[in-house]
């Protein structure tokens, strides 16, 4: 039993291999302070990221899911976060209709130079999650930490 | 069930500061699957690769986690490793505990925890991973170099020395860039075109190099090995084949009141032109804006007095369709617009120039034949003030139009000038304001204190605030000297401007084809900053020059020879190995919808008809999706738009990464 400490959320990031999590690698190269709520999944594109991932982290506890890509026109892959884009839209608003805050889910774009902006991104939304307290929409219990 | 080794590195203190590296690997000890787990100093050190490789004979591994630096830095040093002690290299997962832990994290608890977390998600995975062979795909044995200055000239010279073909593709009518234009170069003050000229000649006579001028790039596709460029070679109106350069056509053309570009608008130049005398190709242009005869239809006489008969007023832009093995981008520079800067009066009076004007106002091939004198009357100017950092080093938000960054070249070429003014002409008062005067390189401090010392030219630590043209031509300079922390009016009759310089406005345009990163400031992205400066992030693509960074001409040659070196590499492969990491249908579950193949940018995903014996024992034809490997990128779009989940990725299966999602929010 642990004492009662201060809500920590937590933050599953998805970020796209060329340009967000090089700019995360270099938020931490120049030594950019964010949360260690923060967790982050590589994957070769935000197009990647399907919406069952998004699903499984809230249904597995998540209390918030941000997904990183390349700016729009500089996908690597040309065309993929513009696919992560209208894909997210439609998953965002079906999960804030189901109860799962807006403030719960979002889409950045990131570039592999913009090691600041992926900072000030993960500092912005932790605080925001933060505020909103745990989600338990989703949540299955029966993944519930014994605590 | 995998065997799986864990072994978490120290980096010295860059991990084990903030994250308790032994409670890792000993809590790690519990997780499923894994039978190993160690601490090292410095796993990607010689002794830490034997220490895996060892681990991987000794306890039979079948998968490795290396708990370290981000996998975009060492995972393939690791992957090389593992394969070595004969395990498949893709049975390698690695997590990133230092950019995205320890390095943003202060404490300590929750750093170790943190790196707990991401080692859990890391074996989940591998838990999940299964061995790939990259295939194989052919090189084609000839290079792009994009730009043709003297980052493009120096890098298509080296490929070519190698012994592949080299195109180089300048939308100029000729190639030589902006050191053409230059006088002298520093610290050394030799002549620019006299080392610039020698080298465009060799271009020109190398049988492996083709020019081409006056062209840009369409389109380009493909990847590493197998580029699809398409080339518009913009009508000229003049047949290449048969000019022979006389330069006749454009003493007689009667449309002679066009601002001369390569002189900076100092003197006019024909409607058909050559750029100057040591243009490669010496081939007139027709400027179309410009030409009578392309307007209006009246006029005809470059035609008509054409020995060579190589006029052709009805020639049409051409596209060239041509493969390349790998792409040099090196798209140079500009000087930005400092008209933005009020304060200047730039516009205001012709005696304020930019650097590069009065680079051409010194210049022995220049509108004066090099001598100095005031563009408004074309008096001997007295008093020159040099201003520098002109939308250099500008705080944020730049409204002008300026830059955050350092110009870098502008400290020497403004030293330079001033030598080169005082040498001339030793009685003429030079002052130069700056911020700092940076001067880091091979005699270049010497040649900066020669400047103060032997010529001396007055430098002065201080902003220029206004520059106000006078009722008698000349140019009043209110400036602070920050050191005497005065104010200081100065009667100038020359104010030179050190605009900074950014990148060509079409590099962006260019990244987007190319699928190359930039930074915010539209430098092309080096793949490391430190280990590979010459590479694009996107295979087969290598930068060279200013397009990746401001610098000098030395140093751009030796980017240029550096980028040359890896695209030479690249060729003399005959086989490039693939990404392994691909789409996968599975074939049962595929009902051959082509929801797959419409989101595929590549072109990757066919169909075909294939059998399938029902459980009933007949056979049924079904259509099913097919990916080629060669083709495919592995960007996973597919994966999410197959309705019935019948795609998958290879590496980043759906399987996998839900193990990642389970592991981080256990």
């Amino acid at each position: 039993m642990s004492v009662n400490t201060e809500f920590k959320p937590l933050i599953v990031a998805f970020c796209c291999n060329w340009c967000s999590y090089a700019g995360a690698d270099l938020a931490g190269t120049n030594r950019l302070q964010y949360p260690a709520d923060v967790k982050i999944i590589r994957v070769p594109c935000s197009c990647r990221v399907n919406p069952m991932f998004v699903l499984r982290a809230f249904q597995r506890g998540a209390d918030g899911v941000i997904l990183c890509g390349c700016h729009p026109g500089d996908c690597h892959y040309t065309s993929g976060n513009y696919f992560t884009r209208r894909r997210m839209a439609l998953l965002f608003s079906m999960l804030d209709y189901m109860g799962i805050e807006k403030e719960r889910t979002r889409v950045e774009w990131v570039s592999a130079a913009e090691g600041a902006k992926f900072a000030k991104t993960m500092n912005e939304f932790v605080e925001t999650v933060t505020k909103l307290g745990e989600n338990r929409r989703l949540e299955d219990l029966r993944c519930k930490k014994q605590s | 069930m995998q065997r799986i080794g864990v072994f978490v590195c120290h980096c010295g203190t860059n991990i084990a500061a903030t994250v308790d590296v032994k409670a890792v690997a000993e809590e790690l000890k519990n997780e499923p699957g894994v039978v190993f787990t160690a601490d090292y100093q410095y796993m990607c050190s010689e002794a830490g690769q034997n220490l895996i490789q060892d681990t991987i004979r000794n306890e039979r591994l079948t998968g490795v986690v290396v708990c370290s630096c981000s996998p975009r830095m060492h995972e393939a040093t690791f992957r090389k490793a593992a394969a070595k002690a004969g395990l498949n290299s893709y049975m390698v997962e690695v997590a990133n505990i230092r950019e995205q832990c320890s390095w943003i994290h202060k404490d300590k608890v929750s750093g170790t925890e943190k790196a707990i977390i991401l080692a859990r998600a890391a074996i989940a995975k591998v838990q999940l991973n299964a061995p790939l062979t990259p295939g194989q795909t052919p090189v084609t044995k000839r290079a792009l170099v994009i730009g043709g200055g003297i980052a493009g000239i120096q890098c298509a010279l080296d490929i070519a020395d190698a012994g592949y073909e080299v195109d180089i593709v300048e939308k100029k009518s000729t190639i030589g860039g902006k050191m053409t234009q230059i006088d002298k170069t520093f610290p050394t003050l030799d002549c620019a075109s006299c080392i610039l000229t020698p080298k465009m000649v060799e271009v020109a006579q190398n049988e492996k190099i083709h020019i081409y001028s006056y062209s840009e790039v369409e389109a380009v596709t493909g990847f590493v090995g197998n580029f699809d460029v398409k080339i518009r070679k913009k009508a000229r109106y003049v047949d290449e084949t048969k000019c022979t350069g006389c330069g006749e056509c454009t003493t007689k053309c009667p449309m002679k009141k066009i601002p001369n570009e390569f002189n900076m608008g100092f003197d006019n130049r024909s409607a058909i032109y050559i750029p100057f005398a040591q243009a490669v190709p010496k081939v007139a242009t027709i400027d179309p804006d410009h030409c009578n005869m392309l307007k209006n239809g009246k006029c005809g006489v470059c035609a008509k007095i054409c020995t060579a008969n190589a006029i052709d007023y009805k020639q049409q832009d051409q596209i060239i369709e041509e493969k390349y093995g790998a792409i040099v981008a090196a798209t140079g520079y500009n000087h930005i617009d400092v008209s933005k800067y009020d304060e200047f009066a730039y516009n205001q009076s012709k005696d304020v120039v930019t650097s590069l004007e009065f680079e051409r106002l010194m210049n022995a091939a220049g509108p004066t034949g090099g001598h100095l004198k005031r563009p408004s009357d074309g008096r001997d100017p007295k008093t020159i003030v040099f201003v520098q950092c002109v939308g250099s080093r500008e705080a944020p938000p730049c409204a002008k139009g300026g830059k955050e960054y350092c110009s870098k070249i502008c400290c020497m070429y403004t030293a330079k000038h001033a030598i080169l003014v005082k040498d001339h002409y030793p009685d003429t008062n030079v002052y130069v304001f700056y911020i700092d005067v940076r001067t880091p390189g091979k005699l270049f401090d010497e040649f900066y204190r020669r400047a103060v010392e032997q010529y001396g030219v007055h430098y002065i630590k201080g902003m220029v605030g206004k520059v106000a043209p006078q009722g008698d031509g000349t140019l009043m300079v209110q400036a602070s000297d920050l050191i005497a922390n005065d104010q200081l009016h100065i009667k100038a009759d020359m104010v030179v401007l050190a605009a900074a310089i950014e990148p060509d406005k079409s590099a962006r345009h260019l990244a987007t084809m190319l699928t190359a990163s930039m930074d915010t400031n539209d430098f092309f992205t080096e793949a490391h900053a430190k280990l590979r400066p010459v590479e694009s992030p996107t295979a087969g693509v290598f930068l060279a020059g200013v397009a990746q960074g401001p610098k000098d001409i030395p140093e751009t040659v030796v980017q240029a020879g550096a980028a040359a070196s890896k695209v030479i590499g690249l060729l003399s492969k005959d086989q490039l190995t693939g990404n392994p990491c691909v789409a996968n249908p599975d074939e049962l579950m595929c009902n051959g919808c082509s929801s797959c193949e419409k989101v595929c940018p590549y072109g990757a995903i066919t169909y075909a008809d294939k059998e399938f014996r029902q459980p009933d024992r007949t056979v049924a034809i079904r259509r099913v999706a097919q990916v080629n490997p060669a083709v495919c990128q592995g960007c996973g779009a597919c994966t999410v738009a197959c309705p019935s989940g019948a795609m998958d990725l290879k590496g980043f299966t759906n399987k996998q990464i839900m193990a990642e999602v389970d592991a981080i929010c256990r």
